[in-house]
């Protein structure tokens, strides 16, 4: 499928050879074709790419990945509007109808209004860093959806990720556009194929509030990178979580422009990985523009068994940007010896009356809250789990709601309990 | 109930001798308070007694009902009935004081092939016991410890106490960093759970807990061993004229 698969640059040159449809989209694609041929795509030596090697989304194909049976248990009982991807291609007959009070969803082939956003945000983040993987996504998505939120939405909108066969590469570009005081919960779960490239470019006005939480189907071996880009106006909110069970190389890319006064960003994350070939990166990107912008990046890893976890985040305060709090935390809990955090946290701070914090840590098991549990009678397993839960907490307490945190965790403490006991450190 | 007998420990990764020798006996039913200077061994014999990492037995024996505990996981002695307030209580994050309680008690329940507790059933018995300690809901619903006062913390090891039942319970220095009226709060917690089949070990350095908790014996520490014992009248010459010559030539 010549538009699935245009992960490399061989690949953008088969997708030209096999046209994309004509669309309102195809001037962002191709302003965004010619951006990846400028960037250019990233080689190993790259400062940007030094705690992830890019290889494996360049390379021709990915091997195929093994698939759990089911969709995974995560939100299913949540009410909710599901709409199903199937290999990365949105299946109607497979979802919820798509009506929702203070929302219009539709894909992105269908919405005229989803040109005016497409690329827009994408197109602007390639400063200091490009990051060409992102554009090649706007330059050959034809999948994904557009979300136009303009009330209080009552339900979390669910988009849920199927593998028809685990041999897929699978691409695609959602649209989300917040109207002044509306807000709106995305869940996005599931696994779409054996190598993923996704965006989203979330424009959030005036007092508009958005939720998001993703989380990685747990027992697959994915090579994936996802994209956010989001700008934030006046007194609006991003919330922004990721859960992480499994999977082999994820790279995570947060790019968030605070552009107007009081904006709220908290983009958090908790990641499990428990073997060598597990390689989890979260590289965040917040600026500030505004005045009294409140950011925060909280992001916790457990890494087991050789396992690798890469954090770099930064925090941009433009001039004039007075009164910002900015708060960025990165935290690694390594099980074993063989797992390794690699972490590159930055401040960069062009105005004289701000507060930012930064700090990264790398850790063992703390052995002295370990015993007062097991003095209490919990045993060993069960404590280290608990422990486990209790490093990973301040990711999960920035998943605002708390029925849907409820969820995160005893996703978590069942992954946790499994990994931890079949082998491993504990 | 307990008995120690010449119970030598060393720190695991350094030569260092902590207990040299130390032989005590806590029957069914009794209090025994244990004094000494400080660095003397006291939370040494506690932990070692609850099954901490990092010491070493070299010689001696620990046995609780005729049971060698020594060689038992920390959890198997709670479940056997053992109990430790700590002199220093963990602060967890993250995990509530609820959940860990309710954890900690069900699988002691477990373990001794008893039924567990359902959530209502455990939520009333915390709540009484919780009531009589003085320790609102509110508190109970942060995580372990956690933005507890030093006090507080003391309270709630007792808490714990209450709630797990143990058979021996060990107290290392809960009277510390307690006001008057928690220390007559955690002495009344203490005094409603003796019975004739639980002992307690309360470690102190003030006599004025032992006003409140009546003990049967008092022992005195001292370089890793026990150089005198005696009724509660030693506490009171403790008291008035410090360890000085007790402890000489120990
Ligand atoms: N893990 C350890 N590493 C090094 N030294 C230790 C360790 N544990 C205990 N010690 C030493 O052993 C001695 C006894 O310590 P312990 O804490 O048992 O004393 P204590 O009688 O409880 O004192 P306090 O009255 O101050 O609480 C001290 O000299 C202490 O420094
Ligand atoms: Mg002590």
């Amino acid at each position: 499928m010549a538009d699935q698969a245009l992960l490399s640059n061989d690949a953008v040159l088969v997708g030209a050879a096999d046209p994309l449809p004509q669309d309102a989209l195809t001037p962002a694609r191709e302003a965004a074709r010619e951006r990846v041929e400028t960037l250019g795509l990233p080689g190993r030596r790259d400062e940007y790419w030094r705690f992830t090697r890019p290889d494996a989304f360049l390379a021709p194909d990915a091997p195929a990945v093994p698939l759990p049976e089911g969709d995974g248990i995560l939100f299913a009982e949540v009410d909710r509007l599901k709409l199903v991807f199937v290999d990365g291609r949105f299946d109607a007959s497979a979802s919820d109808a798509l009506e929702l009070d203070g929302v219009e969803i539709a894909p992105l082939s269908e919405a005229p209004w989803a040109a005016s956003l497409y690329g827009s945000l994408e197109g602007r983040a390639h400063i200091p860093v490009p990051r060409p993987f992102a554009a090649l996504n706007t330059a050959a998505a034809v999948e994904g959806l557009a979300i136009h939120v303009t009330g209080k939405v009552s339900r979390p909108i669910h988009i849920l990720h199927r593998s028809s066969d685990g041999t897929a590469d699978a691409l695609w570009h959602h649209v989300i556009r917040v109207e002044p005081g509306a807000e709106a919960t995305i869940l996005e779960t599931g696994i779409a194929g054996a190598r993923q490239n996704a965006v989203i470019e979330a424009d959030i006005a005036e007092g508009g509030r958005l939720h998001m939480i993703a989380a990685k189907r747990a027992g697959v071996p994915e090579l994936s990178l996802g994209h956010l880009f989001a700008r934030v106006a006046e007194g609006g909110t991003l919330k922004s979580f990721e859960l992480a069970l499994d999977g082999r190389v994820m790279r995570r890319e947060t790019v968030v422009e605070m552009a107007g006064d009081d904006a709220v960003v908290h983009v958090a994350g908790a990641s499990y990985g428990r073997d060598k070939g597990f390689h989890h990166d979260d590289t965040i990107f917040i600026s500030h523009a505004g005045l009294r912008g409140e950011s925060r990046q909280v992001f916790k890893k457990v890494l087991q068994g050789g396992a690798t976890g890469v954090f770099q985040g930064k925090i941009l305060v433009k001039p004039g940007a007075q009164k910002t709090d900015g708060y960025q935390i990165s935290q690694a809990l390594l099980l074993d010896d063989g797992s390794q955090f690699l972490a590159k946290p930055e401040l960069e701070i062009h105005a004289d009356d701000v507060k930012c914090s930064h700090g990264s840590t790398t850790g063992a098991l703390d052995e002295t809250a370990l015993f007062y549990l097991r003095s209490r009678g919990v045993p060993r397993p069960r404590a280290v789990v608990l422990m486990v839960l209790s490093f990973l907490a301040a990711a999960l307490e920035e998943i605002e709601d708390e029925a849907l945190r409820t969820q995160v965790a005893d996703r978590l403490d069942e992954a946790l309990t499994e990994g931890l006991n079949d082998g491993g450190a504990a | 109930m307990l008995k120690v007998e010449n119970l030598h420990v060393k720190l695991e990764d350094e030569d260092k001798e902590i207990l040299k020798g130390l032989t005590l006996e806590v029957p069914a039913g009794e209090v025994h308070a244990i004094m000494g200077p400080n660095g003397s061994g006291k939370s040494t014999l506690s932990y070692v007694l609850a099954g901490r990492d990092g010491y070493e037995v070299t010689q001696g024996s620990a046995t609780l009902d005729g049971r060698d505990i020594l060689e038992m996981d920390p959890e198997v002695r709670a479940a056997e009935g053992l109990f430790l307030a700590f002199q220093y209580p963990v602060e967890i994050p993250g995990v509530g004081n609820m959940t860990f309680l309710r954890t900690a008690l069900n699988a002691q329940l477990k373990a001794r092939g008893q039924a567990e507790l359902s959530s209502g059933d455990f939520l009333k018995l915390v709540r009484e016991k919780a009531k009589a300690l003085a320790i609102d809901a509110d508190m109970l619903r942060r995580g372990v410890n956690v933005g507890f006062s030093g006090g507080e913390k003391k309270r709630n090891e007792i808490l714990q106490m209450a709630v797990l039942e143990p058979r021996m319970c060990i107290l290392d220095e809960t009277d510390s960093g307690l006001d008057v009226d928690a220390m007559r709060l955690v002495a009344d917690g203490v005094n409603a759970l003796r019975s004739p089949d639980r002992a307690f070990l309360v470690i102190t350095h003030y006599q004025r807990l032992l006003d409140h908790i009546v003990p049967d014996v008092v022992h005195i520490l001292s370089n890793g061993r026990i150089v005198r014992s005696g009724g509660p009248e030693l506490a009171l010459e403790v008291e008035e004229s410090g360890y000085g010559e007790m402890v000489e030539g120990s």
